[in-house]
């Protein structure tokens, strides 16, 4: 027996056992009880691959080529099926990214998580005294109730916490975590986080923790390994990794990894007339049903804001928050219910659809899935000149348009006749860019456009913004949820809870001296906000430096 | 600026479109054994002049009821016709009954699914009328169609038709539901792509796949609807050679020559067959969702 909960050995995985396609290579790790490591990459690293191998959950397609994955001293991967089925939950249990997928929609959570003690052969009579024991120990409320609830009525984070509790109810030395707080608030990832952290400690489990976010690394971290195309390039305690990385790639990670200390604030341009105006902007959605009173959600509620030429405002909030319903308004892809728009001076909100053609091309809009975002059968150049033909641009003229702006937004003039499919997230989203400039808008909106992309990437696409703001002085309404992203690209910023604006102003003013409850706890739950990544300290190393 | 990254050769189109044929009419030994019959079927019929050794239509009573011979491969019906030459003929009349009906509804259907699923106003009205036409039990329906306005091929065609249209409608509809949310439509809406042009070339190429596969599920049901009508006596007339009329006038002398009955209903058997079991493979190729996925446990 060895001292380590989880011991990977020299792990190699294949495409179809070819050794010549591999996706991980020569992994080896290990982690002692009450640990946690943090296994860290962008997409495509081999991270999910490497705790699917260790659950024994592997694709058909994928097969593990050498090495070994030892829990307990036990090779996991020399197990016949019904003894890794034995092995999970007892030995080793894994929790993913997205809790409303993972419970079933149809069973009660409380039966749910007892039917991982039924599946392992414990008797009906302690089940439900078990059950409501771990729901309390995951700090769910009124564990009674939640019991008898269905995954729909729950929210986010409760959800998470079930997944926790169906994961260590056996009490099983190692807990995979896959990304658990990615699809959630941050004011919930802070929870979800701490509770891990807790459990730990109270049960001595080891924990093997997947993530892309260097944030929630510093807040989980005993030990790091840094994934990179399946091989680990650098492994380092938490606080060595963070204060020196040794190598190139460990660096550029960190270094791409936004400071939530905002940007030097830019001179205020004093034009007159705004790019953007907004006032009282509301958009209720009502259902009607035939008994009973009609249910009102006010998605927006009487949002005021002017964003000047040349100039981004940030708008920032959690799910819900009605960031999006804003900006949909702007561009009008919902109709507001009332209030005013105005882009460069002109009213657009009651203008009939019919007769909003003129206004379409003075805002456009990047979306967040850049895999969603361009239509899959058409090629990028047709994408990119479909709005400037709309307006009776030539044909010629604006193909030889769009592919100066595939240049500015840093592709090859030869991209215009490939297909989406072709490209990388990244470069999907710079196409979509440059759809957007083809227009050439006063205003643009960037909805979530970072949030998909991994970290270097992101960095890149906000250099891009940047840049081409700086280059055409348009005006960009930047919706995120990700405070970082927030500081490093916005001039003022406007925090925005329920439909209602909570804070707004000059970001280095609302980021670093938050005046509302609420934007300081959104502040405080942004993981590893005590490190400057970027400049390998913490950021109290950073004040004083420069104070 | 950023560094042009490498971008992946260009895939030739000509070596995917064979690739995916290869996946849709030739994935297994089933699957291929079902492409030539279908093959076949539709060559029997295209050629069918060139086949059939006697006219499917000339009466011959001196030779009713022949067993099978050297001239009369199948024998003959009871009007000395030559059953081998009337089955080769009656392919043709199939053939069209089935793939007639299958593009009708499915161009009918996509122009009805389209708008209902894009305007929202017009939905609610067209897809009330559509519940309506679904109630219509499709045999009744066409035998009441035959019934008022004789029995031609335009008549038995109309009659299948008009119950498969709502099944095509409510079919593209759905998948325009969910197209019309991707955020590539919302985008061309934003650089003001006029609707008719939204609709034709960002959600219509949505819809042709499951059409191409509810489009073969239509033919093969078409060709056996047309085979029961004309056994039931309200196809198209009982002279034209059709299996669903072989099959009808055969029905009395099944003791004396029981290969009359037996004969078309096992081609009619193998063509329905053969295009469900091709509609199934280009479902599979098509719909990925669909492909088998394996985890070990």
């Amino acid at each position: 027996m060895s001292e380590h909960v989880l011991e990977i050995r020299n792990l190699s995985i294949a495409l179809e056992g070819n050794d010549a396609a591999r996706v991980v290579k020569n992994l080896s790790l290990s982690i002692r009880p009450g640990e946690t490591m943090c296994l860290v990459g962008e997409s495509g690293s081999g991270k999910s691959l490497t705790s699917l191998a260790t659950m024994g959950l592997l694709p058909k397609a994928l097969r593990p080529t050498s090495g070994e994955i030892l829990v307990n001293g036990v090779d996991v991967l020399k197990q016949s099926p019904g003894k890794l089925r034995d092995m999970r939950a007892t030995q080793m249990a894994m929790i993913f990214q997205e809790p409303m997928t993972a419970l079933n929609p149809v069973m009660k959570v409380g039966d749910q998580i007892a039917e991982v003690m039924e599946a392992h052969g414990q008797s009906r009579g302690d089940r439900r005294k078990a059950v409501l024991e771990i729901m309390e120990q995951v700090h769910l409320p009124d564990v009674e109730r939640i019991y008898g609830s269905y995954p729909h009525q729950l929210s986010g984070g409760q959800r998470q916490r079930i997944m926790i509790a169906m994961a260590l109810v056996l009490k099983p030395k190692l807990l995979i975590a896959d990304e658990p707080t990615t699809a959630l608030d941050v004011t919930t990832q802070a929870q979800v986080l701490k509770l891990i952290r807790e459990l730990r400690e109270e049960l001595g489990t080891a924990v093997l923790f997947i993530t892309h976010d260097m944030g929630v690394v510093a807040e989980i971290a005993d030990d790091v390994t840094v994934l990179r195309l399946g091989e680990a390039v650098e492994r380092a305690p938490v606080a060595e990794l963070l204060r020196g990385p040794k190598t190139d790639y460990a660096r550029e990670l960190l270094s791409a990894v936004p400071s939530l200390i905002p940007r030097d604030p830019r001179p205020d341009p004093h034009k007159a007339t705004p790019a953007l105006s907004a006032e009282a902007l509301t958009k209720v959605y009502s259902t009607k049903s035939l008994l009973g009173k009609a249910k009102e959600t006010r998605a927006a509620d009487a949002v005021n804001l002017t964003l000047a030429p040349g100039r981004t405002l940030g708008i920032v909030g959690e799910s819900g928050s009605g960031k999006s319903t804003v900006a949909r308004c702007i561009v009008r892809l919902i109709d507001p219910t009332s209030g005013s728009v105005k882009i460069t001076g002109e009213e657009i909100a009651d203008v009939p659809l019919n007769r909003l053609k003129p206004h379409r091309k003075r805002v456009q809009i990047v979306f967040q899935d850049p895999f969603r975002s361009l239509n899959p059968r058409i090629e990028v150049g047709e994408s990119i000149i479909e709005g400037p033909l709309n307006f009776g641009v030539s044909r010629k003229a604006a193909l030889e348009d769009a592919k100066r702006l595939l240049e500015l937004v840093g592709l090859p003039r030869t991209a215009i006749d490939r297909f989406p499919h072709q490209f990388s997230g990244g470069q999907r989203q710079r196409i979509a860019i440059a759809r957007a400039l083809a227009m050439k808008p006063d205003l643009l909106i960037a909805d979530e456009a970072v949030s998909a992309l991994d970290v270097s990437v992101q960095a890149q696409v906000l250099k891009l913004l940047d840049e081409i703001q700086a280059q055409m002085g348009i005006a960009i309404l930047f919706i995120t949820h990700d405070l970082r992203v927030a500081a490093q690209i916005c001039d003022e910023v406007m925090v925005m809870r329920k439909g209602q604006v909570v804070e707004a102003g000059p970001a280095a003013e609302v980021l670093a001296h938050p005046r509302t409850d609420y934007t300081r706890s959104l502040i405080e739950a942004a993981p590893g906000r005590h490190w400057d990544f970027a400049n390998f300290r913490p950021v109290a190393e950073t004040i004083a430096a420069a104070g | 600026m950023t560094t042009a990254p490498d971008l992946p050769a260009a895939q030739t189109r000509g070596a995917l479109m064979w690739k995916q044929a290869r996946a849709m009419f030739f994935a297994g030994p089933v699957t291929s054994l079902a492409t030539v019959v279908m093959i076949l079927i539709v060559l029997m019929a295209v050629f069918a002049p060139l086949l059939a050794p006697h006219d499917p239509i000339r009466l011959n009573p001196a030779m009713r009821l022949k067993p099978p011979s050297d001239e009369f491969l199948l024998g003959t019906d009871a009007f000395g016709r030559d059953l081998f030459s009337r089955i080769i003929y009656g392919a043709r009349i199939s053939l069209a009954v089935g793939v007639g009906a299958a593009i009708l509804s499915v161009l009918i259907g996509l122009a009805i699914g389209l708008v209902s699923g894009f305007f929202r106003g017009l939905d609610a009205v067209l897809m009330r009328i559509v519940d309506g036409l679904m109630a219509i039990p499709s045999i009744l329906l066409a035998i009441a169609i035959v019934a008022l306005s004789g029995a031609t091929l335009g008549t038995v065609l109309l009659a299948i038709v008009i119950p498969e249209v709502p099944r095509v409608v409510r079919l593209v509809r759905s998948v325009v539901l969910s197209a019309r949310e991707e955020p590539y439509v919302e985008a061309a809406i934003s650089v003001g792509t006029p609707t008719w042009k939204i609709l034709t070339r960002h959600l219509l190429p949505n819809t042709i796949p499951p059409l191409i596969v509810q489009g073969t599920y239509i033919c093969a049901a078409a060709i056996l609807t047309e085979a029961i009508l004309s056994f039931l006596g309200a196809g198209i007339n009982p002279e034209t050679p059709t299996w669903g009329n072989i099959m009808a006038e055969g029905r009395v002398y099944f003791i004396i020559n029981p290969g009359i009955i037996l004969w078309p209903g096992l081609v009619l058997s193998l063509a329905i067959l053969s295009v469900n079991l091709v509609g199934d493979s280009v479902r599979d190729a098509l719909d990925p969702r669909m492909a088998k996925r394996g985890i070990d446990r």
